[in-house]
Formats: structure tokens, sequence, C-alpha cells
């Protein structure tokens, strides 16, 4: 077990060399620094000196790989590859093109990112599971039918739509919760309620489906047809047989989401305001602050490795058939 | 007859609505007394799974409904209770074991949860009582150290193993009635032997009925107190089992009997019932096994037969046993299926086609950090063996011997960890790349399972050309295409089913198809994959034949690999019996089939159903199962099974004996 | 006199549909190519929303054909100069509604504009009015008693000339199907009308006059009226959403395009030669797929926009320029979208080359290639044509959602994101204009909902687990 998670941890080395080298590539070799520090200042009349002060400023004055200036081993870590790439290994995100520390404002504004994630997690889960276990249980009626369609519908929706018709609905017309905002504290609740909700019935279509979909093939299989001739009732046969096989491929699927929950939800956190990780990401996006670009997505990557991790763990805790070795 | 615990009247199923609609079950009729076993025997689709299911109303929802008939259990009609009353008889009641322990077991539910669900339903147990009587079910069906094996899960248990859990989750409810549906046909035969033997032992001492379902006529004639065939969804014929066994009187039971191969029909060709079962999907007005029938006249085909009861116990639905029709004598429309088997003379028949000398093949199994290799799964380990031109080597073992690995490394599909295969005198080993793929065309493969071994993408024609342009062979395009004709007819198929995907044809023409592609490259040599264990006895038995007729006509050799002994004793000329990836025994035929040395060949003979009961033979049982290969036991591989096994066994593994021309064996017992 | 243009886009989506037109000749031939398919258009469903899509298809194709108009020669021109703007065929079919722009904002079927306006009218008085607009109801006198009335004779006429339209269909269906069927005029007319036809003809029929009574309610309407109201600009919403439909069909259909050469070949070959080939491929979708999707697409576009931003040069027109940002957009999607399939095909290939007719092959000494080829990948397509049109509508929806976050396509393209994005930004506005959001989500759901549907036909009709 532990040589397992060990050769993983390893596994993640050379990924995340890749994401960083992939990262590296597009922000400094598509386009050099005196592009983009050109792009910053305003493409016309740009002078030179602007270029190099602008450069100097933000740390982009060294050359990308190799420093033939530098003495002794300086000649590979006083470079843009060493300073802006290889640190990210060691969570060193640096100053934003805007001169705030990367780092610190990450572990401010993973709370609340947190704070609307993982409740619609949770939350949807619920909802969900229970939406396909009642199409499930009354499978082939029109219940049944009524409920697929309305998934397909539901899917088809943008996302947008949700989040722009329920702010309209309950905050403008119905007035029940503040449009958008956020505050640390129990206070929270007010503001987190209507972007889980939203967060919810936006996934419904497509996650109800999926789950549905689990539920009818593991209700196909022999072993339900065994716990039938024992003379099991049909519900505890779903809640207990049919669910806990279904858990299988359900939960694993969402252990790889969990560390990604700190990322927070890009469009969420903009449209309603939260101060999260997503909004810090688009707001990043929208200034064209490559720093927290590329600090994210190297957080996201190593999020995902050990969500990827945690994935296969938890197989073996929910499916005995699986010991890692 | 004693006390009828379940009477079957008339029921009919069907599945599916519209166009497709099938009747799996066309008004059967049948009464289990209690105490005794039932035998309800039939070919792959004739309805009598589908007969079960409905028993216990369980059919696949919602295609499946049953359209009209009675079920009385005790008198009680429960196709009139309500769902709720349903759920006390099953289980309760009547209980039901299915034909795959792999996938009928829940996996992530541990194997004393599952049989203590059964408990509480049935008998209100829980708690401490319930894991009590858990682990003495499990005792009853003979699983040891029980109360281990509570708390373990399904995967942990290997096939026979889940067997016998599903009969001690079958006996939690303390049923009168178990049904079986082909409950040992996924099980070798000495773990089948175990189990019919279990089965057998508990009806005994509890009194149970059961409702057996099989295709195979050796197991009914080992367990069976009364017999019915179903035929089409129909039963076709309801007997005593003795009186089955000795004159069978519809003539599709016959032809069952005369279909089935073993060794005194060598020199004959089997008895084949020509065509396929009906589809039944249609409406019926003749008797639905008149196409296939050889005593079919005028009145078979234009109207269907009755029941005909000859007593209680005893009847047939044929027109040939109406008194009232005067029966012509068709005697003479037999097919000549006694026809003696033409040998060419082959030139050079009797030298050494293939020789393989000490074939390896290791699969490497990686752990820890760095995906170390720490060990071999000794698939193949060790074997050697030698074909003559023109004959029939058997290879025969049980699943996981290691048998079909050793077919394909003689082929080199899979390239021999070490060894040598040498192949009309070129060494097949050495051979690399564009030498060895032009050697190809020499040897062969047919395939298990005819489903897979066809891309449903590609029409006949093209899959049988396809070795000839791989190899060059057959010259141009409309050269090929005469011989794809010749090669279809030759395997008694139609030039016109060329053009047509293998999703349209029946499992015994796909595997013709798969031997046309196999000859259209003129091999020498044919591996023959248990090229008949996926098909019907009846559809076997062309596959034999046409395996046969080849032979002479072309001087094929065929290494035959198989678990089937009688194929091998009707087929084989030598026979090589496999235990983990070693062969054990080997020699001719007879010698081998007819004077077993090694306790192990002895014991799987033992464990074959013989059809004949009266032939007193003791069943040698063998504890436990196979052992994985890649841990295999120190000494003689078979010493923990052996009955006979003695101190050397544990400690050295045997040298090959000479027992005498031809026949040698590998124990330690045949040393002195 | 015109000059054909033919953008980047335009020219990868002719070639799409060339290759869809060659395949399906090429599946006429085969009977295990075309099944599948006859069970697709045996469903009402499933033709229905062929039918919408196809005609979401034909807008998008007729809007794929550009050109520049001639400008008036002048005097003493020997060259014929053209002019700067790109315009497509459908531009020129829906003819006014392009250009009849209004001053601002204007709800629909408005005949003064939104917001009030300062004017001073002949007697030199100030007032503060909601102006006429220039083109909407401005051929009514007295609107506010016009108004109703004309809208309802333009909308009846539409009618009736659905009606017209749907009797010429059920003649010609009736007159084609009878040669077919081999009866009558009249039998097969009742067949029809009755819907008693393996494949849904009747369907067929009322989705195609439905849509077609949609396209004549505009055709009626729209050259006096704005449907969906004004944009802040003035311009028409509905033009603006039917130009959107492009856009929403290239990223849907060119991302997919650029993504499954990569995705099938690479998967395929993983699969079968196992090894290193499988290490190394494994290692690169793993390390793709490790950055989460929309930061990739994010990156990619911004450092694409710096690009074009610092290389203002490489782009002859605004048409061209926004075009291949589009592009790029489709192929960093593509990029970032290609791994999901790639696992799959893998997986499916791993199980394909344990399966006995690919041992077969071998035993014949086959090659690898031919065996990819002919054993391999056809019994992988399903899956791919699976993949594909299931995508198609997560792609559609991915625009709007990308568009928004700043990283979708140039500002200046018409699209749904950017429409919604735009109109976004009035929410906050009392009362509220809503018409920009209500047309872009209409067109774009009923697009998704037909793509979804349609999905689910071809899946039931292609997952050979389903057919068992």
């Amino acid at each position: 077990m532990l040589a397992y998670i060990i050769r993983r941890l390893l596994y993640a080395i050379p990924i995340l060399v890749g994401v960083n080298l992939i990262t590296f590539v597009l922000f400094f070799v598509v386009n050099s620094p005196d592009d983009v520090a050109r792009m910053h200042l305003g493409m016309k009349h740009v002078t030179p000196d602007a270029v190099e002060k602008w450069k100097v400023e933000h740390g982009y004055d060294q050359p990308l790989l190799y420093n033939r200036d530098a003495p002794g081993v300086e000649q590979l870590t006083d470079t843009i590859f060493f300073e802006k790439s290889v640190k990210l290994f060691a969570f060193e995100f640096g100053s934003s093109d805007a001169g705030r520390n990367i780092g610190e404002d990450i572990s401010q504004r993973m709370w609340p990112s947190l704070a609307i994630a993982l409740p619609t997690l949770l939350l949807g889960l619920l909802v969900h599971i229970s939406f396909a276990m009642l199409l499930a249980f009354f499978r082939g009626s029109y219940l049944d039918l009524s409920g697929v369609i309305l998934s397909v519908v539901l899917m088809s929706i943008s996302g947008l739509f949700y989040i722009i018709a329920g702010q309209f609905l309950f905050s403008k017309v119905l007035h029940l919760v503040p449009i958008s905002g956020y505050e640390p504290g129990w206070q929270a609740w007010r503001f987190v309620l209507l972007p889980v909700v939203i967060g919810v019935i936006s996934a419904l279509g497509s996650s109800g489906r999926w789950y549905r979909t689990i539920f009818l093939e593991e209700i196909g299989r022999d072993y339900v047809r065994t716990a039938r001739a024992k003379g099991l009732p049909e519900l505890k046969l779903l809640f207990t047989h049919v669910l806990k096989n279904a858990m299988v491929p359900i939960l694993t699927g969402i252990v790889v989401v969990l560390p990604l929950l700190f990322m927070g939800s890009l469009i969420m956190e903009s449209f309603f305001g939260i101060p999260g990780l997503g909004s810090y990401t688009i707001e990043a996006i929208q200034k064209q602050d490559f720093a927290i670009v590329r600090a994210m997505v190297f957080l996201g990557s190593v999020l995902y490795i050990l969500g990827l991790l945690l994935t296969d763990l938890s197989y073996t805790l929910v499916d005995p058939r699986i010991r890692l070795s | 007859m004693t006390h009828t615990l379940l009477e079957v009247k008339d029921l009919k199923v069907r599945l599916g609505t519209g166009d497709h609609a099938v009747r799996p079950v066309d008004g059967v009729s049948f009464r289990i007394a209690r105490g005794e076993t039932f035998a309800l025997l039939g070919e792959s689709g004739c309805g009598k799974s589908m007969t079960a299911l409905s028993l216990l109303r369980l059919l696949p929802q919602p295609a499946g409904e049953i359209t009209s008939g009675s079920v009385k259990l005790d008198g009680e009609e429960l196709l009139a209770l309500p769902e709720s009353g349903m759920r006390n008889v099953r289980g309760g009641r009547i209980a039901m074991i299915f034909q795959e322990p792999q996938t009928s077991l829940n996996p992530v539910m541990t194997v004393g949860a599952q049989i203590s669900e059964s408990l509480a339903l049935h008998k209100g147990l829980d708690g401490d009582a319930a894991r009590q009587e858990v682990i003495s079910l499990l005792d009853a069906v003979g699983i040891p150290d029980a109360a281990r094996r509570h708390n373990e899960y399904p995967h942990q248990l290997s096939g026979g193993m889940k067997q016998r859990v599903m009969i001690a989750m079958a006996l939690a409810g303390d049923p009168d009635l178990l049904i079986a549906d082909e409950p040992t046909t996924a099980l070798d035969v000495t773990i089948q032997a175990q189990v019919l033997e279990l089965i057998a032992k508990l009806q005994r001492e509890r009194g149970m009925a059961v409702l057996l379902i099989t295709h195979d006529l050796g197991v009914v004639s080992g367990m069976a107190d009364r017999v019915a065939v179903m035929y089409a969804g129909q039963i076709i014929e309801q007997a005593p089992r003795d009186a089955f066994y000795t004159a069978p009187q519809h003539p599709y039971s016959q032809r069952l009997f005369a279909a089935l191969p073993d060794s005194s029909k060598r020199e004959q060709r089997l008895t084949v019932i020509p065509g396929t079962v009906p589809p039944l999907n249609q409406v019926f007005h003749a008797c639905r096994f008149a196409e296939r029938c050889d005593r079919a006249w005028d009145v078979c085909r234009q109207t269907a037969p009755d029941w005909f009861a000859q007593d209680d116990m005893h009847g047939v639905r044929c027109h040939l046993a109406d008194p009232t029709l005067s029966v012509p004598d068709t005697s003479k429309n037999v097919p000549d299926s006694t026809e003696q088997k033409t040998t060419a003379a082959n030139e050079g028949a009797g030298t050494e086609l293939l020789d393989v000398r000490d074939l390896q093949v290791y699969f490497p199994i990686q752990k820890g950090l760095f995906r170390r290799t720490v060990g071999y799964v000794r698939a193949v380990d060790g074997v050697s063996l030698s074909i003559p031109r023109g004959e029939t080597l058997a290879l025969v073992g049980e699943s996981g011997c290691g048998k079909t690995t050793a077919g394909k490394g003689v082929l080199q599909l899979l390239k021999p960890t070490a060894g040598s295969v040498c192949f009309e005198g070129t060494e097949l080993v050495d051979l690399r790349g564009e030498a060895l793929r032009k050697r190809r065309s020499e040897f062969q493969i047919i395939f298990q399972d005819p489903f897979s071994s066809m891309n449903p993408r590609m029409n006949v024609g093209d899959i049988i050309e396809e070795g000839m342009v791989a190899q060059g062979i057959g010259g141009d395009a409309g050269k090929r295409r005469q011989r794809v004709d010749r090669l279809l007819d030759q395997v008694g198929l139609r030039p016109g089913h060329r053009s047509r995907y293998p999703h349209q044809f029946s499992g015994g023409q796909r595997q013709r198809i798969c031997i046309a592609r196999a000859l259209a490259v003129n091999p020498k040599l044919i591996i023959c994959d248990e090229p008949t264990s996926a098909l019907d006895v009846s559809v076997q038995a062309q596959i034999l034949n046409l395996l046969k007729d080849l032979q002479g006509e072309l001087g094929l050799s065929y290494l035959f690999i198989t678990h089937n002994l009688s194929v091998v004793s009707y087929l084989a000329d030598r026979v090589a019996v496999m235990y983990l990836g070693r062969i054990v025994e080997e020699g001719s035929v007879s010698d081998v089939l007819d004077n077993a040395q090694h306790p192990y060949t002895q014991a799987l003979l033992s464990a074959v159903p013989a059809l004949d009961r009266d032939a007193q033979r003791e069943i040698i049982r063998l504890e436990g199962d196979l052992p994985s290969p890649a841990n295999p036991p120190a000494g003689c591989h078979f010493h923990p099974r052996c009955p006979r096994a003695v101190e050397v066994c544990r400690e050295a593994y045997p040298p090959s004996v000479q027992l005498s021309e031809g026949h040698s064996a590998r124990c330690h017992l045949l040393g002195e | 006199m015109i000059k054909p243009v033919l953008l980047w886009t335009d020219a990868l989506v002719f070639l799409l549909v060339f290759i869809v037109v060659a395949f399906g000749f090429y599946a006429r031939r085969y009977e295990h190519l075309r099944a599948p398919w006859r069970e697709v258009v045996r469903g009402r469903i499933a033709v229905a929303s062929l039918v919408v899509l196809t005609f979401y298809t034909v807008t998008g194709l007729l809007d794929s054909l550009h050109y520049r108009k001639a400008l008036p020669m002048q005097d003493g021109q020997v060259e014929v100069q053209y002019a700067g703007d790109v315009v497509s065929v459908l531009d020129g079919l829906l003819g006014g509604i392009a250009t009849q722009a209004e001053k601002t904002y204007s709800a629909p079927f408005a005949t003064t504009l939104f917001t009030r306006e300062t004017v001073v009218d002949e007697n030199g008085v100030q007032q503060r009015i909601f102006p006429r607009l220039k083109y909407g109801g401005a051929h009514l006198k007295d609107p506010l008693r016009e108004r109703a009335a004309d809208i309802a004779g333009r909308s009846l006429m539409a009618f009736v000339q659905a009606l017209l339209f749907m009797l010429a269909l059920f003649v010609l269906l009736a007159l084609l199907l009878g040669r077919h069927w081999n009866s009558t005029v009249l039998t097969t007319a009742k067949r029809l009308w009755h819907g008693e036809s393996g494949v849904p003809w009747r369907t067929f029929m009322i989705t195609v006059s439905l849509l077609v009574f949609l396209v004549l309610l505009i055709a009626n309407l729209a050259p006096v009226w704005h449907v969906f109201g004004t944009d802040k600009v003035g311009k028409d919403v509905l033009y603006e959403t039917i130009k959107s439909i492009r856009t929403g069909l290239v990223i849907g259909t060119l991302t997919t395009l650029i993504m499954l050469p990569f995705a099938v070949l690479l998967g395929m070959m993983a699969g079968y030669f196992r090894g290193w080939v499988d290490d190394v491929i494994q290692y690169l979708y793993t390390t793709l797929n490790s950055i989460p999707g929309v930061l990739l697409i994010a990156a990619s576009v911004l450092m694409m926009q710096v690009y074009m931003d610092t290389h203002p040069e490489l782009f002859e027109t605004m048409a061209e320029r926004a075009d291949l940002r589009l592009l790029f957009l489709c192929l960093i999607l593509g990029i970032t979208s290609w791994t999901g399939l790639c696992r799959l095909l893998r997986g499916e290939t791993l199980k394909l080359r344990e399966l006995d007719y690919v041992q077969a092959a071998n035993a014949f000494g086959v090659s690898r290639s031919v065996i990819m080829v002919r054993h391999l990948l056809p019994n992988l397509m399903h899956i791919v044509l699976i993949s594909v049109v299931i995508d198609f509508s997560g792609l559609v929806l991915a625009e709007a959602v990308l568009s928004y976050v700043g990283v979708g396509v140039d500002p200046t393209t018409l699209s749904w994101g950017n429409m919604i994005n735009s109109a976004r930004l009035e929410m906050a506005r009392e009362p509220m204009v809503w018409w920009s959001l209500l047309a872009a989500f209409s067109f774009m759901f009923t697009l998704v909902l037909a793509a979804n549907l349609f999905s689910d036909a071809v899946r039931d009709a292609f997952d050979p687990r389903m057919r068992r």
C-alpha cells in the first residue's frame, strides 16, 4: 500500500514537470516577455526603455533558460525558467503583475471557494442520487420517461441561464437573498444559498441521468436476480445491493474532483461576487495577469493529480475486489 | 406418484411485444413430487431457464410476461399471489441457484451478509443467532473454515466455492423446492462432481425436491428421478429416468443420444440433427421438430402433435405415438449416418510434423515501487509434445491448466519464454518478423467462441479471404473468390453466404466459417481450441464430423485443446493430460482413457458424468481447487489434492515414467 | 460583381461537409454501416431533431459562403475596387435586417426607442420623449392603433404560406413515397396521414412545416419590425442571433474535426502497441488532462491574443482576424478535449486486441497496420461517432461560457456567448433589457436540445451493448 502511494507520488513528478514545461512554453516562448510588456503598457508608442523598466519591475529581465553572464550555478538559476517555473514546485508563486503576493491571495481566497463548492457537491450528491433512484425504481413507467426528458431538457440549457434566471427570480423579483457579495463567518449562508441551489439544479440533468444509467446497469446484473430470488423487497434491494455497487463508480468519480473544490467555480463566483479562487482567476484572465494564471494552472494540476491518487485509494475502500499492491 | 409439490399447467411466456415478441415457453406442463429430482433437459434457447424463472415470477422486466397457465405450489396458485406474497415464496419455499456463480453474488457484500439477508427474511434471525446459522449453513455445504469465510467477499472464493455459497443461501430459507439452473455448467468437471454430490446429499438429508435444469445428459443421468425434454418452448417427452435412458421415445431425444461422441463411435460419423432450432417469434402450425426430423412425414408438417400420455409418468409429443395414425415406414429416410470415414492416403503420414520440447510461457508478476518482476505466472511450464502428420493430439485439462496458452505458444502468438517449437524441421521460436510471417499459413487456429472470432464488420467473403491476401495465396481477386466459394461448399455452407455478415449465422455455422477461414491458407496443422464447447450437442456433432472429414481428405494434423473427454475419445489419436502447466500423462487414446495411470487422470475420468448409471464406478473426489500457477505447490503440483499422495510427492516433482510403448506419466507412485 | 472570400473556417467547414457526404456514399454500400442509421431515422424524436439540426446547418452553411461586394466604379477607375467588409450569402438573403440599425435599445416589436431622449420639436420646444424608430414599424402612421393588426396580418400571411407549403410537401412526399412503396398516391397519402410508415414521415413533415412557418414569419415580419428588438448600438437582435448560429456550429464541429485524428490514432496506437508507445501517449494525455480545462484554454487563448495583438500585420481584414481567432479557439479546445476520447479508445483497443478475430489475423501474419485499419478502426468507429455527437452540444454550451470569461471568440464575432455577455451588463437596468438574453438562450437551447436528442438516438443505435 505504502509502496503504491510512493510510486504514484513519484509518477506525479514527471507529470508536473510536463505541466510546468507546457506553461513555460505557453507563457514565455509563444510570446517573449518583451511582447507581454508591450501589451501591458499599451500597444502603441511604447519606448524600449519603458519595456525594460516594466520587465525589471516584474522580474522578467533575465534570459529564458541560460544566463551566460551569471557565475556558476546561477547561470541556471538566474533565469526566468528557474525563477518563474521551477520555483512553482516549492509552491512559491511569487507576486502578481499587479504586485500582490499570489501565495497569500490564494490561501485567503480558497475558503470562500470551498464554502460554495463543498455544499454544492454534497447537496448535489444527495439530490441527484435521490432523483436517479426515483427514476430507477419506477423504470419503464411514464414517471421515468418524463424524468429522462426533463434531464435532457435541463442538460440543454446553458449554465449561464440558470445563474441569470436564478438571480433574476430569487433576488430581483422575490428578494429572498442578496444578488451577490460575500461575508465571512456564519453570515455567509445568505450569500452561499443561491449559488449552491443553482449549482445543484444546473447539474441535475447530466448527473441524474448518468446515475440513472449506472443504477439501471446494476439492476440488470445477475446478483440482483439472486437477491430477488431470495425474496428481497424491491426497495430494499435498490437501497442495499444496487446502491452499494453503484456507489463504486459514483464515489470514485467524485473523489477526483474533491481537491479541485478549492479552485472554486469561475462563473459562479464571478456572477455572485464571491471572493474565491474562481473569481480570482477570472479577474486575472480579464486583466491579463499572467503570473496568477500561471500559478493557478500549476496549482490546478497538483490538485488534480492529488485527486487521481485519492481516487485510486478510495477504490480500495469502497470496492473489496481491489487491493493495491 | 406421492404427494405433488409443484404442478405447472400449460404455462406460456412472452418476451417483448409486437412483431418481435418471442414465446420461449409455450404450453409447458409438469408436476414435481416432494423430495424427487425432476430434470428439465434441453439445448440452449429451448426455454428451460425461462420456465424456471417464471415459476418464481422473476422474468426479465419489463419485457417478460406470463400470458397464461397455472403454477400451483402445494395447491396454492402462485400466479395469483400478490407481489408481497410471492416474496415469501421466493427463497422461503422455492429457492433458486444460477449458472454463473461468478456474477450471481453481490461483489461488494460479504458472503455472510448475503446469506443472513435470507435468514432475516424467512426465519427472522439476526445478530449472533444469524451468524451462527450462517456458519452452520456454510459448514453444511462443505466450505472449510466457515467462521472465517463468513466475513470474506465473493472474489476471495473460487468458482466452486461460490456455487456452494449460492447453495447455502438457497438453503437458508429451508425451501421445499430447489431450482438449480445449470448449476455446474460454468465449473470444471472435478468441481462439478463435488457440487452435484453436494446437491444430492442435501436433498436426501432435507427431503427437498429439486428441479434440475441442464443440457447435459450425463448430469441428468446421475441426478434425476424423472426427466422432461424441452424443445423450442415445449416439453416433447417426459419419462422416468431409467425408461428414458433405455428407450427414448421422441426422435429428438433419440438423436440427442446418438449425437454424443464417444470411443465406440470412433470409426463412424456421428449422427447429426441437421438444421437449427426454429425461431420462436412465430406461430407454429406443425411439429416444431419436423424440419429436422428424419422420421417426419406429411402429418408432421401439417398439424402440431398433441401430448400422448402413456401413463401418469410417461408421455411424448409426437405423431409417431398417436395410436390413431398409421405411421409410414420411414426408416429408409434415415440418412446414411454410419458411413465409414474415408481416409485418404497421405503422403508422409506418420512422420513428425510438430515437435515441441520443454515449452515455457511465463507471464511476469510485477510488484513494489519500481514494478520489479517478483515472480512469474508459469502458465506453461515445460511442455513437450509431438504430432505426426495426419494425426490428432488432444491436450486435455481443466480451466486454468495452461492448455490454451500452450496452443498460442506453439503458434508463436505468444512468445515462449523458453523451449523449442520445431515445425517440419524449422525452429519457429527463432524465426522473427517476415520469416515467421511467411510460415504462418502452415499452422492455423480455430477458437472456442464463434461470436468473438470473426470481425462483425466484415462479410464472410472478406473474412475467409483475409489470410489468402495476407499470405499471397490463391491468385488474383477472381480466383480467390472461386476459392472462397469452394471452401464454403467444403464446410457445408452455400457460396451465396459470401456477402453476409457473421451475426446472420448461428453458432455452428460461424464455427464452419472459422474452419473455412483456417483452411483457406492450406495449413498442415490446425490448433482447435475448444472448438465445440460453446455449441449444443447436436451442433457439436456436425462440427466434429466436419473436422474428421477434413482430416481424411486433406491429411491435416490437429492439436485439439479441450476439457471434454468424450470428444477426445471420439476424435483423438493421442492424448496429453495437462495439470498446472505441465503434462502429467501422455499416450494413445486407449492407453490414457481406458488404462489411466496418473491419479489426476483417473480422477478426471471418474468425475465425468456417465450416461450409464449402472456402471459401478467410484467417483474419485478431489479436494479443493486448482492452485495458482503463480505459486505452484512444491514437489508434485498435484499432491495437495491427490488422494494417494505420499511423502516423496511433497518434496520432488516426479520424473517421467515410461509405462509402455508411447504411454508415459509423471507420478512417483508409478516409479517402481 | 463580387469577389468570393474563402476564410479558413469556411474551407474546413466545407471539408467536413465533403467528408460527411463521402462517408454517406461509402456507407450506402455496406449493410452494417447502413443498418444503425436506419435505426436512427426510425425514431420520431430523432427525425424531428435531425430536421431542426438540418435547418441550423443550412443556415450555418449559407453563412459560410463569404464574399466582398464590388464598390461602384468611380470615374476613370480601371480596376474594380471591393468593399472592405466581408459578407456572406446569408447576409444577402437577410437583406435589410443586417443594416437597419436604430440608435440604441428598443424592445421587440417596438416602434420607439427604449430610452427617453431629449428632442427639440419643430416649435423649438425641448421634450423628453421616446423617439420613433427609424425602421421598426416605420411604415405605420399611428403605431398604437395599427401595430397589433399589422403584426397579426403578417403572421396570418406567414401561416397561410406555411399551410400551402405543407400541402405541397405532403403531395410531393406522397408521390415520391408512392413510387417507393409501389402503392397508389391515395393510399400512400392515407398511410402518411395516419403515420403508418417505418420512417416517421409524418413527423418529418410536421417539423419541416413548423420550421418553415417560423422562417416565413421572419420573412414577413423582420423587414419592418425588430422581432427581437435591438441592442445597445441599435443592431437588430434577431440578425445577431441568426449570425451566431455559424459560430456555434463551427466550434461544435471543427473542434472535433481537429482533435479526431489525434485522438483516434494515438488511442489506437497506445492500446495496440502497448509498451513504451503506450507509456508515452499515456504520459502525454495525463499531463494535458491534469491541467484544469478552462485554465489551459484561458492560458492558451490569452497567449494567442497577445500574439495577434503584437503581430497585427498578419491579417488583411478584420473578418480574417476574427476568423483566425475562431479557428485557434477550435484548435485549443481540440487540444484540451482529445484526451477523454483517446483514453476511451485506448481502453477499447486493449480489449479488442485480445479478441479472437484479431488473434486470428495475427495467426495469418496480417501486418499490424492492416489489423489496425481493418479490424480495430471499424470496431472503434461507433465510440468515435457517439462521442462526437455528444461533444457537439457540450462545445456549443462551452462557447458561451468561454466568451463570458473573456477567452472565447473575438469580441467582433457574433456569437451567443458575446450576446449574453454584453446583455448581462444591462441586467441591472430597470426595466430590464431581456430580449437579447432570451433570443440567444432560446436559439442556443433549441440547437443543443436537438443535438442532445439526436445523440441519444445515435447512441442507442450504435452502442452494441444496447443492441444485444
